[in-house]
């Protein structure tokens, strides 16, 4: 047998090429799959995606993300597939396609790129898309199918049908519905609107509005009438959503306030340093973190009774070194005690550090509840408004129903009517300045996971603190959490027309104005107790 | 010297007046003469840095004068006299900034140039006139005064008093800060007004120019002061008095209470304009700082510390505070805090009548120490 001598230089060249793929490579089916992609035409390479797909090969999924993302090479001497990890400078970092191994570097002038044009673009990225809807979670489905919303063309259509068919998950077939529905629409399907009727994805909107732009009058109208009709549904969940900001807000008001409200509403004793009370809760959150480190959760909630105890002694503190000495004379109370405040900053400035510290949130704490698409509410917000309750309510206890609050208003009433039936007034005074303080703590606490921690922290608070309980109504602890609540709706309400600023400014002058209006506030006491 | 001048007139016939004026007079003397006679290298020569910094001084106790006019005499703890200095600081703010002209960055006629950084193409409304010397002298007294028209007729005719009072005018000077902060404002935003060049055509950087406006604060001192003393010792001062130890009292006894409140606030709230507009080109800037309630508040511990209801008491204590201030922030910073805030204590609970107070005592004959002058805890009743 005598072979011509080029088809034989043709052989030896073949056979250099074949030589250096081990033989487990010339047995990957992968290899074959791969062999096609390296083709004259697109058309060509089109098929072998599709082959590639329904091999349900499990490094399918890498070969065609490379390949969109123009990281699948052919070595142009040896023929391999290889994967490019990082293509900068001369030499690239490559990896074996089939294996996976890591081949070291090689010269950008070795590897031919596997091209593709724009079609092809498409039909990977639908493909890719697919291949995560087979994806075992339900969760990674339902995300794939959003992510599906607005990219589905002709190609992806029937396969996306089967899909539907297949799939367990109602939600995950809703979403696909829409992705389909979105495409029929595009391509003119009146029938369509009707599946897109009252969703509030941002896609399903663009695809409306150009639907609604559209020549075909029947769709354009149809498209309109849907928009309206979400549009509806948006207003509403801006709505909520503000409602939901204004509450949060307002609960981090009521909070700080709350303090406030039973040292200044009842005691009558005007505590600027209160503010800071709330910064030494938020410190001792994180002084408790530094304590156990890793187990953030754990020291959050043991800093509930910790900030109150630290806040507690700390007024106690004042009261026993500066308010007692000045009884009756509300006014130099207010400067002793602002002088307190700077003290503390400076303290915790000099002892801690001036820089804000990091206060970490626990993880069943962060995060959000998605209502609907449009809607969700980030969960430590709720968890503040929530405590934000809890501890008004146990303040409404403290004062109503227990020993110590009959005392309380007793001693504030009528001082010495209350002394001669036997009351401690000095050691009610104390105790109420306590509770107060100690309840400021806790505002710290809770402000340590919405805020920074720093020593300006209270400073920023004692103004709105202020304007709450006198807004409320002086020694009306109800009177203060309306006050606090819809302080912080009506702040959230200004502010997407005026700003942030602008709106918190408007709020002071109402207050100021209101207070012209109704001096005694939204709940005036009345009887003897307003004689105070 | 009767009828209408005849109040003007008093205080010059008061023993501490005169004591006080002669004190004063012979303070800016001095220093005029130490700074100009003396070489720069003598041991007693005091340098142009130092007279401004009296000068800082003095405008801080021109402030501090028209704060004690309403707490010490009428009783209206006001925690928002910083925002009329520092609305009498920007109208003449204002004015030197249109007197930079094009000598800014970048050298437009018109627009200060912060403005032209915001790409305004116009001057606001509120800019216009203050390229005149008189208007924005004008300004200095009518913006502060009419803020505190406004905001104290509200205030009084609603008898909002004693520490509701005070805790919205706290307010007041905060949603102030806040609107000055923006840069929508109009006012330099963060930065405030700054980088002047001249006044009435005199160069800020001179020392004659510096020492001119020394002598002026100090003479706007002088001239307030006795306004002050001429208002608290004629009858209308002594309704103010009146007021502040028995307001319901006194409204019974038919004087409309409301009205002299008005006028004394809004008279201390122009004084303490003039001060701002004073202190703004010895120091070379204004920005919303001046607004902050902190600043406010320290104002009101100069009158504490100096002594309430005396006048030259809250001159005392502007004085030392801010050179107490400007010694530690030098020397140890972060004590200063410490030190600032320990002096609210201490005066609050330990001297409640303030230096003045420990000087009257020392000073008063022994037999007539008895006599309840104590402006602190005056018979009032209760109204909150």
């Amino acid at each position: 047998m005598t072979i011509p001598p080029c088809l034989g230089r043709l052989l030896a060249l073949c056979l250099l090429v074949w030589l250096p793929l081990s033989a487990s490579a010339q047995d990957d089916p992968g290899q074959a799959l791969l062999e096609p992609l390296d083709a004259a035409s697109y058309a060509r390479m089109g098929e072998a995606i599709e082959a590639i797909i329904d091999s349900g090969d499990a490094r399918s999924r890498g070969w065609l993300e490379a390949l969109l993302g123009g990281k699948l090479h052919r070595h142009k001497d040896t023929g391999r597939f290889v994967m490019v990890l990082e293509n900068r400078g001369r030499d690239w970092p490559v990896a074996d396609a089939l294996t996976g191994e890591a081949l070291g570097e090689m010269s950008r002038r070795d590897l031919d790129r596997l091209g593709i044009n724009n079609a092809l673009r498409g039909q990977l990225q639908g493909a890719l898309a697919v291949l995560d809807l087979q994806a075992d979670g339900v969760s990674e489905r339902r995300q794939a199918a959003r992510e599906l919303l607005g990219d589905v063309d002709a190609s992806l259509a029937e396969p996306l049908e089967a899909v539907i068919r297949a799939e367990q998950d109602a939600e995950v077939r809703r979403l696909l519905q829409q992705a389909l529905a979105i495409h029929r629409l595009e391509v003119g399907d009146v029938a369509a609107v009707a599946d897109l009727q009252g969703s509030l994805n941002s896609r399903v909107r663009a695809a409306l509005n150009s639907a609604a732009r559209s020549g075909d009058p029947a769709l354009a109208e149809a498209a309109s009438m849907a928009l309206a009709d979400i549009e509806q549904k948006m207003k509403l969940n801006r709505g909520l959503e503000t409602l939901y900001f204004g509450l949060s807000l307002g609960s981090v008001l009521v909070l700080a306030a709350i303090g406030l409200a039973i040292t200044f509403g009842v005691m009558g004793v005007i505590n600027m340093a209160h503010g800071e009370l709330i910064m030494l809760g938020a410190y001792t959150t994180w002084a408790m973190q530094q304590l156990l480190p890793g187990q953030p959760g754990l020291a959050l909630v043991l800093s509930i009774p910790a900030g109150f105890l630290v806040a507690a002694l700390a007024g106690i503190a004042i009261e026993r070194g500066v308010i007692q000495f000045l009884k009756g004379r509300p006014l130099e109370t207010l400067l002793a005690t602002f002088g307190v405040s700077l003290i503390l900053q400076q303290l915790v400035r000099t002892l801690i550090s001036p820089l804000n510290r990091t206060v970490v949130t626990p993880e069943w704490m962060s995060g959000s509840i998605m209502i609907n698409e449009g809607l969700s509410l980030t969960l430590n917000r709720l968890y503040v408004l929530g405590f934000a309750l809890v501890v008004f309510a146990g303040l409404m206890l403290v004062m109503r129903r227990t020993r110590l609050g009959l005392e309380v208003r007793a001693v504030t009433q009528n001082r010495a009517m209350a002394r001669s039936m036997g009351i401690r007034a000095t050691r009610v005074d104390i105790m109420t300045f306590a509770l107060g303080s100690g309840v400021a703590g806790l505002a710290g606490v809770a402000l340590s996971q919405l805020t920074n921690v720093g020593p300006n922290l209270g400073q920023n608070y004692i103004i709105d603190s202020f304007m709450v309980v006198v807004f409320g109504g002086v020694g009306n602890l109800w009177g203060t959490l309306v006050a606090g609540l819809s302080l912080g709706v009506i702040n959230q309400v200004l502010e997407p027309w005026a700003g942030a600023v602008l709106a918190k400014i408007l709020v002071l002058v109402f207050i100021i104005l209101f207070i012209q209006k109704r001096p005694r506030g939204l709940f005036p006491q009345k009887g003897r107790a307003a004689e105070g | 010297m009767h009828s209408s001048t005849a109040w003007l007139a008093r205080p010059f016939r008061e023993r501490a007046t005169q004591l006080f004026l002669g004190i004063l007079l012979a303070a800016l003397a001095t220093v005029t003469l130490l700074n100009l006679a003396l070489p720069a290298g003598h041991p007693l020569h005091i340098s142009t840095y130092t007279v401004t910094l009296l000068g800082k001084y003095l405008s801080y106790a021109l402030l501090a004068v028209a704060v004690d006019l309403v707490w010490g005499y009428l009783g209206i703890l006001s925690l928002g006299h910083g925002a009329f200095f520092a609305l009498g600081g920007y109208a003449m703010g204002m004015y030197l900034m249109r007197q930079i002209g094009d000598r800014g960055t970048y050298g437009d006629p018109v627009l200060p140039d912060f403005m032209v950084f915001l790409d305004w193409d116009s001057l606001p409304w509120y800019w216009l006139g203050f390229d005149m010397a008189w208007f924005a002298f004008v300004m200095v007294l009518l913006a502060p005064g009419l803020l505190a028209l406004v905001f104290g007729f509200l205030a009084f005719r609603s008898r909002v008093t004693g520490v509701y009072l005070s805790i919205i005018t706290q307010a007041l000077t905060f949603a102030l800060m806040l609107a000055f902060f923006r840069n929508e404002m109009g006012f330099g935003g963060n930065n405030g007004l700054t980088d002047f060049k001249e006044l009435l055509g005199f160069d800020l950087r001179s020392d004659a120019t510096r020492l001119g406006l020394f002598l002026a604060t100090g003479i706007a001192l002088a001239l307030g002061y006795v306004l002050c003393r001429a208002i608290v010792a004629s009858k209308l001062g002594r309704v103010c008095v009146a007021t502040r130890d028995a307001e319901a009292r006194t409204r019974f006894l038919g004087y409309r209470v409301e009205r002299f409140q008005l006028f004394v606030f809004v008279v201390s709230a122009m004084l303490a304009g003039v001060a701002g507009a004073l202190y703004v080109p010895q120091v070379g800037i204004i920005n919303p700082g001046e607004f902050s309630p902190i600043f406010s508040i320290e104002i009101v511990l100069w009158v504490a510390l100096g002594g309430r209801a005396t006048l030259y008491g809250a001159v005392i204590g502007a004085i030392l505070v801010n050179y107490a201030k400007t010694v530690f922030t030098g020397v140890m910073p972060d004590a200063w805090l410490f030190a600032l805030g320990g002096l609210f204590v201490l005066v609050t609970v330990l001297l409640p009548k303030g230096i003045s107070g420990l000087l009257a005592y020392r000073l008063t004959p022994r037999r007539l120490q008895r006599e309840p002058a104590d402006p602190s805890s005056p018979h009032r009743e209760a109204s909150t």
